[in-house]
């Protein structure tokens, strides 16, 4: 560090500093967000009123919910890609409990996240105990999943209606009309940053991602640490889960589909290296809000849903390739 | 070589164990089938068997590199959707749609290696990513299910062979003849091994990394495209279908982790891959022949898989050190 910046003057003037805080990624997700918008704009005036943004956050944060876990799981260098069937399995079970008598709508929204907490428990236990790579093992734990809720609803979508809560905190508004979903994602995201930045756990995730050998000779638990990360995922996922049905107040066999690529992409495009251990949550925060609003633009200039599809994948090669390749080797 | 026989032995011994667990697997299962085993009950069988081992031996390639190949189901139903509109007609039509469909298999899986090489991305971000692509390129062919295919080329392919063999199984075999054994045992095979095993270490010892990943992601997408069009040659149809999809890339590493490919890279065989998928497919088909509630597969095959994964971590009663787990 040159003295200047002791001195409290950071070399290259203010601006030097601000650029030496400003993450590349980071900068480009919400350069591309801008992007999106003025482009929206040109096509229809209604895409800088504040009713579409508020509802394009809204939807946003379902995907934000879930992302949130992903990008824990990511930082430690590992995926989930039990996503799908773990995002149903939440809206599916807190949408049954609700149906238990007296004390099933508030017991909906527990049970809900419970459920994706045990399905997260058992992948975080097959990595962190048994060494199986978590690609693996949370193909398998969505695949069992999966098969749990075909025997659970008889291979149909469940008649069950989500409960008053569920509908509460997904569709309705509060104070200046800001939807309850986006202040879940607020609080989920804001629990995020506190973890991830302010606790110990937060520092062993980074430690792992970087090195899990060193993060373990350091007195790391870095198996107790793997696990967690991994139970919250899934706890997460099943929120989004839980928030889905209750915005669309049921749930439904494939719910959780269109979650997987979005909530990874989200995370990779927001700057976090999917290799862990680099990362920070204010791009997914970016990287989410790019991801909707590219899907919003797409289907309201009525790109037939092929189209969507490549445009979608190409978008996120392209964006990779601008920021999120590798070291070369020599 | 007097004690040769005791290292082949155990470089192939996770093919071995998977051809065991196959034998022991598909006799329990042809034993109680209701039908007995005569011959269409083993074509049948083999049907859907060497249209998941095509596709595992798809996987296989890029996971021997240490990459992952999600867009192997997506490149597989856009082969299905591209073979329902172009292998019909005269035989040399056929013969054109045949190449084309195996063209652009390879064009796919070019793509992936291309950027996986020279964009520098993680195979597994890319291969999610491209296979949203391919989707939507099968979605803009097929919009609704339809389509026809050559249905002599067809019969002859999902039928049998005069003594009653399954003629898909003869497509495997010449699949691993012509694909799988050249790759295997040429210069560039070994170096794919060798980039799984240590990039680093075989980039400083000279191999052609970037030509034996290239060559692997290149192969891997040309044999899904020929599952593609074992798929159409099934159904007479092409259908777009992202849960399809899907559940052929799930399969397929089912099947690859089934049959004893390191998901590390550098270690296996698709041979094994192979038992690994017919494994897996017969798993499926025991809780029919056991009359057990349809509804209820999805759960046991989700259950075997897991097992199965979880037997693979045995291999931890034999680490020493705790330090070594954290490699």
């Amino acid at each position: 560090m040159p003295e200047a910046g002791v001195a409290g003057v950071a070399p290259g003037g203010v601006w030097g500093a601000v650029r030496r805080h400003i993450d590349p990624p980071i900068a480009s997700a919400f350069g591309c967000i801008v992007v999106l918008l003025l482009l929206g704009s040109l096509y229809s005036s209604s895409f800088l009123s504040p009713e579409y943004l508020l509802q394009q956050l809204k939807v946003a944060s379902f995907l934000g919910v879930i992302a949130t876990g992903m990008m824990i799981v990511i930082l430690l260098g590992q995926i989930d890609l039990s996503v799908p069937w773990v995002v149903a399995v939440g809206g599916m079970m807190a949408t049954a409990a609700t149906g238990w008598g007296a004390w099933g709508g508030v017991l909906a929204i527990p049970v809900g996240i419970a459920c994706g907490v045990g399905l997260g428990l058992a992948s975080g236990c097959c990595v962190a105990f048994l060494r199986i790579p978590s690609m693996i093992v949370t193909l398998a734990v969505n695949a069992v999943a999966q098969g749990l809720m075909v025997v659970h609803t008889g291979g149909f979508s469940p008649q069950d209606a989500s409960s008053p809560a569920m509908r509460f905190i997904a569709t309705g508004d509060s104070l200046f009309g800001i939807p309850n979903a986006l202040l879940v994602w607020a609080v989920v995201g804001g629990a995020a940053v506190f973890l991830l930045g302010r606790t110990t756990f937060g520092r062993c995730v980074y430690a792992i991602g970087n090195r899990e050998r060193a993060a373990y000779l350091s007195g790391a638990r870095a198996r107790l640490v793997v696990m967690t990360a991994f139970a919250i995922s899934g706890g997460l996922s099943a929120f989004g889960g839980v928030l889905l049905a209750g915005y669309a107040s049921k749930a439904a066999q494939a719910m959780g589909d269109p979650y997987l690529l979005p909530a990874i992409a989200a995370v990779v495009l927001g700057g976090t290296s999917i290799l862990g251990g680099r990362g920070s949550y204010l791009g997914t925060v970016a990287g989410v809000i790019l991801i909707t609003l590219l899907q919003s633009i797409l289907s309201v200039m009525q790109i037939e849903e092929f189209g969507r599809h490549m445009i979608y994948g190409g978008v996120i090669i392209v964006m990779l390739l601008l920021y999120g390749r590798e070291r070369s080797m020599r | 070589m007097t004690d040769d026989w005791r290292y082949r032995l155990r470089e192939h011994k996770a093919t071995l164990l998977a051809f065991a667990a196959f034998v022991v697997m598909f006799t329990i299962y042809a034993a109680n089938h209701p039908a007995g085993l005569n011959a269409n009950v083993a074509t049948t069988a083999a049907n859907k068997g060497v249209l998941l081992a095509i596709v595992a031996m798809a996987q296989t390639l890029v996971v021997l590199t240490a990459g992952i190949d999600l867009s192997v189901g997506m490149v597989l139903v856009l082969a299905n959707c591209l073979a329902s509109a172009i292998v019909v007609g005269s035989p040399l039509m056929t013969a054109l749609g045949v190449l084309g469909v195996l063209a652009t298999g390879a064009l796919c899986g070019a793509i992936n290696g291309l950027i996986v090489i020279y964009g520098r991305l993680q195979p597994i971000v890319t291969t999610i990513a491209t296979g949203a692509m391919f989707y939507g390129a099968a979605l803009a062919l097929r919009r609704v299910p339809g389509g026809d295919v050559n249905s002599g080329l067809a019969d002859a392919l999902t039928g049998q062979l005069p003594g009653g063999v399954p003629a898909s199984l003869a497509l495997l075999l010449g699949l691993v003849l012509i694909i799988w054994l050249p790759f295997r045992r040429s210069a560039i095979g070994r170096a794919a091994y060798a980039v799984g095993s240590s990039e680093v270490a075989a980039y400083m010892s000279g191999v052609p990394i970037r030509r034996a990943k290239f060559l692997a992601y290149l192969l891997s997408g040309l044999l899904a495209s020929v599952a593609g069009l074992f798929v159409t040659f099934i159904t007479y149809s092409g259908e777009a279908s992202a849960a399809n999809g899907s559940t052929y890339t799930l399969y397929s590493i089912a099947a690859v982790v089934l049959g004893g490919v390191s998901l590390f890279g550098g270690s296996g065989s698709a041979v094994g891959a192979i038992f690994g998928a017919l494994m897996f497919r017969t798993i499926g088909d025991l809780l029919f022949v056991f009359n057990l509630e349809p509804l209820w597969q999805p759960l046991f095959q989700g259950l075997v898989l897991f097992a199965a994964i979880c037997l693979g971590s045995a291999r931890l009663l034999r680490v020493r050190n705790r330090l070594d787990l954290y490699a």
